[in-house]
C-alpha cells in the first residue's frame, strides 16, 4: 500500500522534472529558430551527422548538437574566483527552477487499477506561497556567480539582478493575491478545478476574465523575474559582456541558458493555472463533452485525462512562445526605466488590483 | 520529529550558525545564515508548522537575506582579521556561557514536567487556521504590524534618499 | 509524525472528509501505520534554539564588523522562533505560530531599516567597523 504510493510520488516527481527540462531544451532550438524568423533569417540549419550525411533532420540535430558543443568545452575556472561557490552557483540556480513545477498541476484525477490519482507532484495548501519561495531561492544562484568569479562585470551583473528581482517579487507577489482572493485557495489544483464550466454561457471561466489586470501585471513580473529581454540588465551583452555568467564555460554555462528557460516554462505554467484554466479544456468534463445547449459526447475517462494533459502542455507551449516573441521584439530597459516600472506602476498597479478584488469579494460575499 | 531527523537538522544548523559567526568573509557568513535559515524552515515542516515554514523562506531566506548579500557585495566587503576582537575574551567567554548554562538549566527542566505532547488539532499550521488566528484574536497585533512596516518602508526611504 | 499528521497537509481543512482525494487519505494512514513512537521530547528542541541563540550572542560579542553583528542578531531571533513553533507543536496551539509570524515582519522591517543605516553610515565613514564608529560614545 504504502509502497505504491511512494512509487507513485517518485514517478509524478521524475515525469514533472523531465518534462520541464525536456520542453527547456526544445525551446533552446525554438528560440534559434524563432529569433531567425523575427530577423528574416534562417537560423540553425547546419548540424548533420557527421558533417558529411546529406540527412538533415534539422530540429533533433540541433537539438542534439548544441548540447554535445556546450559539454564537451572546457570548463574554466578563473584564477582568484572562489572556486567552490563557483562550483556550486549553476546548481544553486538550477535547483529551485527545476522543483516549482512541482505544485503545478497538470491534468484532473486518473484512474489506474482503481487507484486515484492526481496529476499534481506535490499538493502543497501552501502551494502558490512555495512557489513564491522557490522563486525568491533562485536569486542565489545568480548572485553567487556574479561574485564568486571574480569578475567586475560578473559582479555588476549579480548586483544587478538581485536588486532587479526583489522589486519585481513583491509585484508578482501583490498580482498573486489577486488571483488568491478570487479563489480562497492556495492550492493550485482547486484553483484550476474552480475555472471549470463556462461564463455567461460563451467564454470559458477562466481567471483572466476575473483577473485581467493581476495577469497583465504577473506576465510583466514574470518575465522580469526570468531575466529575459527586455528585463536583461544583469545579462545585458553591449555593456556588462554576459553579466553574471560572463566567467562560466561549457557544462555550467549550459546549465546557466538552462535556468533561463525552466524560469520561461514556471511564467508559463502559472499563468497557465491561475488565468488560463490549468488543464480545463472547454466543454469538456469528466465524463466527456458537454454542449451548454444540451447533449454531449461521452469519452472514455483516458482519454478526457489525455486532452486535458494535451490542453495544458500547449497553453504553457503558447505563453513560452509568447515570452520568447516579446523578447525578441522589445529593446532593452535602461535600468532606471526598469525600477520606475517595478515600484511606480506595476507595484500601485498591483495595489489597485488586490483593492478592488478585495472589494467585490466582499460585496458578492454579502449578496449571497 | 523522530530522532534521526532531529540529529541531523540540529548537527547541520549547529554548524552553519557557527560558520555564520567564525568565517572570515561576509558573503560565506550571509550564505551559512541562509543554509541556517532554510534548515530552519525544514524543522518547522517537521513540526507541522506549513505556513510559517514557507514563509520562513520567502522572508528570511529570500528577502532579508538578498537585502544583506546585496549589501555586502555593494560596499565589496573584505575579509580581515581586525573583524575579530582580541581583547576582553574571558568576559565574553562568562557572559556566553552564563547565558548558556541558564538558558540550558531551565530549558532542561521543562522536560521533565511535561513530557507527554498534546494532540494536535485538525488543520494545524494550515494557512486557514493561521489566518483564521491572525484576523480575530491577533487583529491588532497585526495592524499595528502594518504600522510598523510602513514606518520602516518610509524610513529606509528617508535615509537612503539623502 | 507519530499522531498521523501528514508532513504537508493534503487538502485544505474545511474540505468535508468526503471530497478529499483517496490518495490524501492513504497517506494519512500510512503515516499512522508507519509512525515508530520515537519522538524527540520538547526540550532537545529548546536546548537546541538554546545552542543557537549562544552562538549568536558570541556572535554579538565577537564580531566588529557592524553587518555581520547584524546577522548574528538574526540568527538569535530565529533561534528564538524555533522554540516558538517547538512549543505551539508542544501544546497543540496556534498562538506561538503567529508569535513567530509577527517577530518575522518585525525582522524585516529591522533588516531594511538596518541595512539602510549601513549603507549611510559607510557613505560618510567608509568604514563598517563598529569600533570605528564612536562618535556618539562620551
Amino acid at each position: 500500500m504504502d509502497r505504491i504510493d511512494l512509487l507513485i510520488d517518485v514517478v509524478l516527481v521524475l515525469m514533472v522534472i523531465g518534462m520541464v527540462m525536456n520542453l527547456g531544451g526544445l525551446l533552446l532550438w525554438v528560440e534559434r529558430k524563432a529569433s531567425a524568423i523575427l530577423q528574416d533569417r534562417i537560423g540553425a540549419n547546419r548540424a548533420s551527422i557527421l558533417g558529411k550525411l546529406p540527412i538533415n533532420l534539422g530540429i533533433v540535430n540541433t537539438l542534439v548538437a548544441d548540447p554535445i558543443k556546450l559539454f564537451t568545452k572546457e570548463d574554466f575556472i578563473p584564477p582568484g574566483a572562489d572556486k567552490l561557490l563557483h562550483t556550486l552557483a549553476p546548481i544553486v540556480a538550477v535547483v529551485p527552477a527545476l522543483i516549482t513545477m512541482l505544485v503545478v498541476p497538470f491534468g484532473d484525477i486518473i484512474v489506474i487499477g482503481g487507484r486515484e490519482i492526481e496529476l499534481q507532484a506535490a499538493r502543497l495548501d501552501v502551494g502558490i506561497l512555495y512557489i513564491l519561495a522557490m522563486v525568491s531561492l533562485g536569486v542565489y544562484g545568480i548572485v553567487l556567480a556574479g561574485w564568486s568569479s571574480n569578475n567586475r562585470w560578473a559582479l555588476l551583473g549579480g548586483i544587478r539582478a538581485s536588486a532587479q528581482m526583489i522589486s519585481y517579487e513583491i509585484a508578482m507577489g501583490l498580482a498573486l493575491i489577486g488571483a488568491v482572493l478570487t479563489y480562497g485557495t492556495m492550492d493550485l489544483q482547486e484553483i484550476a478545478r474552480a475555472q471549470s464550466g463556462m461564463l455567461f454561457g460563451v467564454l470559458p471561466n477562466w481567471g483572466i476574465f476575473y483577473q485581467p489586470l493581476a495577469f497583465l501585471i504577473f506576465l510583466t513580473a514574470g518575465i522580469a523575474e526570468s531575466k529575459r529581454a527586455p528585463f536583461d540588465l544583469p545579462e545585458a551583452e553591449p555593456e556588462l559582456i554576459s553579466g553574471y555568467f560572463t566567467e562560466y564555460s561549457g557544462a555550467k554555462q549550459a546549465v546557466f541558458m538552462l535556468v533561463d528557460f525552466l524560469e520561461s516554462i514556471i511564467v508559463a505554467g502559472l499563468i497557465t493555472t491561475l488565468f488560463f484554466g490549468g488543464w480545463q479544456v472547454p466543454l469538456l468534463d469528466r465524463t466527456g463533452i458537454q454542449f451548454p445547449w444540451g447533449g454531449g459526447i461521452p469519452l472514455p475517462s483516458l482519454v478526457v485525462t489525455l486532452m486535458q494533459v494535451g490542453a495544458f502542455t500547449g497553453k504553457v507551449f503558447f505563453f513560452c512562445w509568447l515570452q520568447i516573441m516579446i523578447r525578441w521584439t522589445l529593446p532593452r530597459f535602461r535600468y532606471d526605466q526598469l525600477m520606475i516600472l517595478g515600484w511606480k506602476i506595476l507595484l500601485p498597479a498591483a495595489l489597485l488590483n488586490v483593492l478592488i478584488t478585495a472589494l467585490a469579494v466582499l460585496i458578492s460575499e454579502s449578496l449571497k | 520529529m523522530d530522532a534521526i531527523t532531529f540529529t541531523v537538522l540540529s548537527v547541520l544548523m549547529v554548524a552553519s550558525a557557527i560558520r555564520v559567526v567564525l568565517n572570515r568573509s561576509p558573503v560565506y557568513s550571509a550564505l551559512s545564515l541562509v543554509m541556517l535559515m532554510s534548515l530552519l524552515a525544514v524543522y518547522f515542516l517537521y513540526l507541522d508548522a506549513h505556513m510559517v515554514g514557507v514563509l520562513q523562506i520567502i522572508v528570511y531566506a529570500g528577502a532579508v537575506m538578498v537585502l544583506f548579500l546585496f549589501v555586502i557585495m555593494l560596499l565589496n566587503l573584505q575579509d580581515s582579521i581586525q573583524d575579530y576582537r582580541q581583547e576582553k575574551l574571558w568576559t565574553m567567554g562568562i557572559l556566553c556561557a552564563t547565558l548558556f548554562g541558564e538558558l540550558w538549566f531551565f530549558f532542561g527542566r521543562a522536560g521533565g514536567e511535561s513530557s507527554a505532547q498534546h494532540a494536535v488539532p485538525e488543520g494545524f499550521g494550515t494557512v486557514i487556521s493561521l489566518s483564521q488566528k491572525l484576523f480575530t484574536d491577533y487583529l491588532l497585533p497585526f495592524e499595528i504590524t502594518s504600522l510598523l512596516l510602513l514606518v520602516a518602508v518610509v524610513g529606509a526611504v528617508v535615509l537612503a534618499k539623502r | 509524525m507519530a499522531d498521523g499528521k501528514g508532513r504537508m497537509a493534503y487538502g485544505s481543512d474545511d474540505t468535508p472528509e468526503s471530497e478529499r482525494s483517496e490518495r490524501a487519505i492513504s497517506h494519512q494512514a500510512n503515516d499512522e501505520s508507519l509512525g515508530n513512537g520515537i519522538m524527540v521530547p520538547i526540550h532537545y528542541h529548546l536546548m537546541l534554539s538554546a545552542v543557537l541563540f549562544t552562538i549568536g550572542a558570541l556572535g554579538v560579542l565577537l564580531r566588529r564588523n557592524t553587518i555581520v553583528i547584524f546577522m548574528s542578531v538574526e540568527l538569535m531571533l530565529n533561534a528564538v522562533n524555533l522554540s516558538f513553533v517547538a512549543l505551539a507543536r508542544q501544546w497543540g496551539s496556534m498562538d506561538g505560530q503567529l508569535i513567530v509570524f509577527f517577530v518575522m515582519a518585525v525582522a524585516a522591517a529591522e533588516a531594511a531599516v538596518g541595512l539602510a543605516i549601513i549603507l549611510m553610515v559607510f557613505r560618510n565613514r567608509e568604514t563598517v567597523n563598529a569600533d570605528e564608529l564612536n562618535l556618539m560614545r562620551w
